[in-house]
């Protein structure tokens, strides 16, 4: 065993670092950022910018066809830039879902014009793109969507409501799965488009979270008509389609939200706790370590993952567990912070409280990182079927015409 | 990127893992845990004719030179058999030991010995309850000779020598090898909840001992011996904790109970999951221990503790509850099950329980100052 990169490998961690030193700053020199806070307009606007250097600097698109932009290079490459990047303090969280799950589907089902059109603005940061699947009646069981598709002549009139769409409000285009026939199974019914988000019809409201701001939107479709020539896959298959967006969220990396051990641990060094410093405190130190290990274990699970491909074999299913460990970890450690803290744990201050509130804002935003993009439960599903060859969940709208199926008032 | 091991070593395993399908069978097991005998004579012979107890122990010292790699990884497969034999006792604990602490002299002494299988070597650090610590060990070494009391000493009826972690006359920790060849020993076996793997209490009076290492580095030492043992009983561990998801899963998806299989409900399904997760850190902290292991890194101190937390957390975990999801016939004698649950304890106590690892992590964190 080693942690050597070849040659090629080595040769491109150092063109990323020399990048990233030239042009970012280290997150250990910034302040700390959790990733709940909202994304204000000159965020984006630097999002975009730090697109474009990444672009022009050739660390944008890695994996993607040189027909595109892209580098053409294998996957072990995006996860050595990844690894690089996370050191530091750049914009995240613009352009993740475009690139990282509506261009990939578009670069599956769309037109050679249309790829021509679109992939090059998105690569360099120009235009920015949402993905619209989750509905009011269908989270978990995304395919329970009801958004409507209706056919009229060359283009379809879309009515119906999306929900927890990031961005919404700053995107230009958007991917879209609706209900394009209710009268079979839910998953036969389905068809997929990419629409333009300033249509007549579209509006995006924000949804105000528990954490107080809003990094998610509503949208709503009144008759909004988007042409038959921006349909990606057959009529009906729209599921298929989804599939293949939802199989490149699982192939997105993500970093270690914040506040992680490292934090609790600078917090534990300057709390004090019955007269010495919290570090001190074996009740302390149980939960440190504990934290510690499931952290260092996913990083090392990243490893066993990085080197199946950098021999350029499929991963195993070993990296299906870093999101489910990441949230509740998250969760547990800024309550353990604010425990720590003593009745001043309720205090957001960002003056008083210690690391800017670093350890509040991960509580108030942590529940939503155990529900978005696979709910701890669903996560474990997929664990327990693919990984373990469990027997599917009973399904009693499997068979039954959509339109037939009870929806119960919720 | 390279964190998996070689192809030669995954070689090693599968060759490991067909050896112990005939001959270490669960009907193996449980003729030492009934008490038939104190191990399997046979297995043993057989682990020594293959090159295994010398796996780690080089090539000048009588040893098959794979290095701490190779022995990672027979280490996963003895711990996915339950092998009833003193293999951690005397190759990860003893030998390790004199690799670690002894003289040139010593190495080409004894390591010889351990490789083939002749000598039966332990490590007897525990006096009744508590974990390792400064000051702690207060069996005597005056004039060659040892006494003291220590127990539970792991395959302490059948090991032949004895490291022990004792003081010398001055009062400094030192570590001996006991001769319990030699007399002067008194040893009764205990009772103890995973009876594959005896323990006993050994009453030294006068017996016949050598120092190994420095004076006054007994403690410093012993600490050294315990890391590496970490991240090999480590892989035991995950080798257990992985065969008893394996066994889990399969009974979830045979038994049947209101019209389906068990398996297909979340309650059973969410709990393999989170078996499968723990399996899975487990795994990935012990590679990294391998890695420090094999390289004898400046990390080895914080890898070991991570590796053995995140082992004693998974094993304990997924042998509970292959239990719990085979209901009742998961808590019979009949069922295997137990053998594992059993072994997951021993181990996890074998060379100081979580907590005391726990602390050690965060010791090495601290003293990295990196988290």
């Amino acid at each position: 065993m080693d942690f050597e990169d070849s040659t090629d490998e080595a040769a491109f961690r150092g063109r990323a670092r020399a990048f990233l030193a030239a042009n970012a700053q280290l997150k250990s020199e910034a302040k700390p950022v959790s990733r709940g806070r909202h994304i204000r307009a000159e965020e984006i606007a630097l999002a975009k910018d730090w697109q474009a250097r990444k672009y022009a600097a050739g660390f944008a698109g890695i994996t993607w066809p040189k027909r595109w932009g892209g580098l053409e290079l294998p996957p072990i490459f995006t996860v050595i830039y990844q690894q690089e990047e996370e050191a530091y303090a750049v914009p995240r969280g613009v352009f993740e879902i475009g690139l990282g799950m509506c261009i990939p589907t578009m670069m599956a089902y769309a037109t050679p014009e249309q790829l021509e059109r679109y992939v090059g603005p998105a690569l360099r940061g120009e235009e920015v793109w949402c993905q619209l699947f989750s509905e009011p009646a269908g989270g978990s069981d995304v395919a329970a969507l009801r958004t409507k598709a209706e056919r009229d002549g060359t283009d379809w009139v879309i009515n119906g409501q999306k929900i927890w769409t990031s961005g919404a409000h700053y995107c230009d285009f958007g991917i879209i799965v609706t209900r394009s026939d209710p009268t079979v199974p839910k998953h036969a019914g389905l068809t997929f488009f990419f629409l333009d988000m300033k249509s007549p019809g579209v509006e995006c409201r924000p949804i105000k979270q528990i954490s107080g701001t809003s990094q998610f939107n509503e949208v709503f479709f009144t008759d909004v008509r988007v042409p038959d020539a921006q349909r990606l896959g057959a009529v009906g298959a729209g599921w298929k389609v989804s599939i293949t967006t939802l199989m490149n969220e699982r192939l997105a990396i993500g970093d270690v939200p914040r506040p992680d051990v490292t934090d609790l641990v600078a917090l534990a060094k300057m709390i004090d706790l019955d007269g010495a410093p919290a570090i001190n405190n074996s009740a302390v130190r149980e939960r440190i370590a504990e934290w510690h290990c499931r952290t260092q274990g996913l990083k090392f699970t990243r490893f066993r993952t990085m080197t199946a491909l950098s021999r350029g074999q499929t991963p195993g299913p070993e990296n299906s567990i870093a999101k489910v460990v990441n949230a509740s970890k998250l969760q547990d450690i800024a309550s353990y912070g604010l425990d720590l803290m003593g009745a001043a744990g309720m205090v957001m201050d960002d003056d008083l409280a210690p690391l800017h509130a670093l350890f509040q804002e991960g509580l108030m935003f942590s529940p939503g990182l155990r529900i978005a993009g696979g709910t701890d439960e669903i996560l474990r599903n997929i664990i327990a079927e693919r990984v373990l060859n469990l027997p599917g969940d009973i399904r009693v709208d499997k068979d039954k015409a959509f339109n037939q199926v009870s929806h119960g008032k919720r | 990127m390279n964190f998996e091991f070689s192809d030669d070593l995954m070689q090693l395993r599968d060759q490991a893992r067909r050896y112990l399908a005939e001959h270490c069978t669960s009907k193996h097991v449980r003729a030492v845990l009934e008490g038939e005998k104190s191990y399997d004579g046979a297995l043993w012979q057989g682990m020594a004719d293959m090159g295994w107890l010398g796996a780690a122990i080089g090539e000048e010292y009588g040893g098959a030179g794979l290095g701490h790699e190779g022995l990672c990884v027979l280490a996963e497969e003895i711990g996915r058999a339950a092998a009833p034999v003193p293999f951690s006792s005397s190759i990860y604990l003893a030998a390790e030991a004199v690799m670690i602490a002894g003289s040139e002299e010593q190495k080409r002494r004894l390591l010889r010995g351990f490789a083939a299988g002749m000598h039966i070597g332990t490590l007897a650090w525990a006096e009744g309850s508590g974990n390792p610590r400064v000051g702690a060990f207060t069996p005597r070494l005056a004039g060659g000779k040892l006494s003291g009391v220590k127990w539970p000493v792991p395959d302490g009826g059948s090991a032949d020598l004895c490291v022990v972690a004792a003081q010398n006359e001055a009062g400094q920790p030192i570590l001996v090898l006991a001769d319990l060849r030699a007399g002067g020993v008194t040893r009764t076996m205990l009772e103890t909840v995973d009876p594959a793997r005896p323990q006993a209490r050994l009453v030294f009076d006068g017996c016949a001992a050598e120092q190994l290492g420095a004076a006054g580095e007994g403690f410093a030492l012993l600490e050294r011996v315990l890391n590496r043992a970490a991240v090999l009983i480590a892989f035991e561990q995950i080798g257990g904790a992985s065969v008893c998801l394996e066994m889990a899963t399969a009974y979830a998806q045979e038994r049947y109970a209101f019209g389906r299989p068990i398996g297909g409900y979340q309650a059973i399904k969410h709990k393999l999951a989170d078996v499968y997760i723990a399996n899975e850190l487990a795994r990935s902290n012990a590679y990294f221990g391998a890695w420090a292991l094999q390289t004898d890194a400046a990390e080895l101190p914080l890898a070991a503790a991570s590796a053995r937390v995140s082992a004693c957390e998974a094993y304990h975990l997924a042998s509970k509850e292959n239990i719990q999801t085979h209901g009742g016939m998961g808590f019979t004698w009949a069922a295997d099950c137990h053998l594992y649950y059993r072994r997951s304890k021993l181990l996890g106590l074998t060379i100081g329980s979580a907590g005391f690892w726990k602390n050690r992590v965060v010791d090495a964190l601290q003293t990295s100052n990196a988290a």
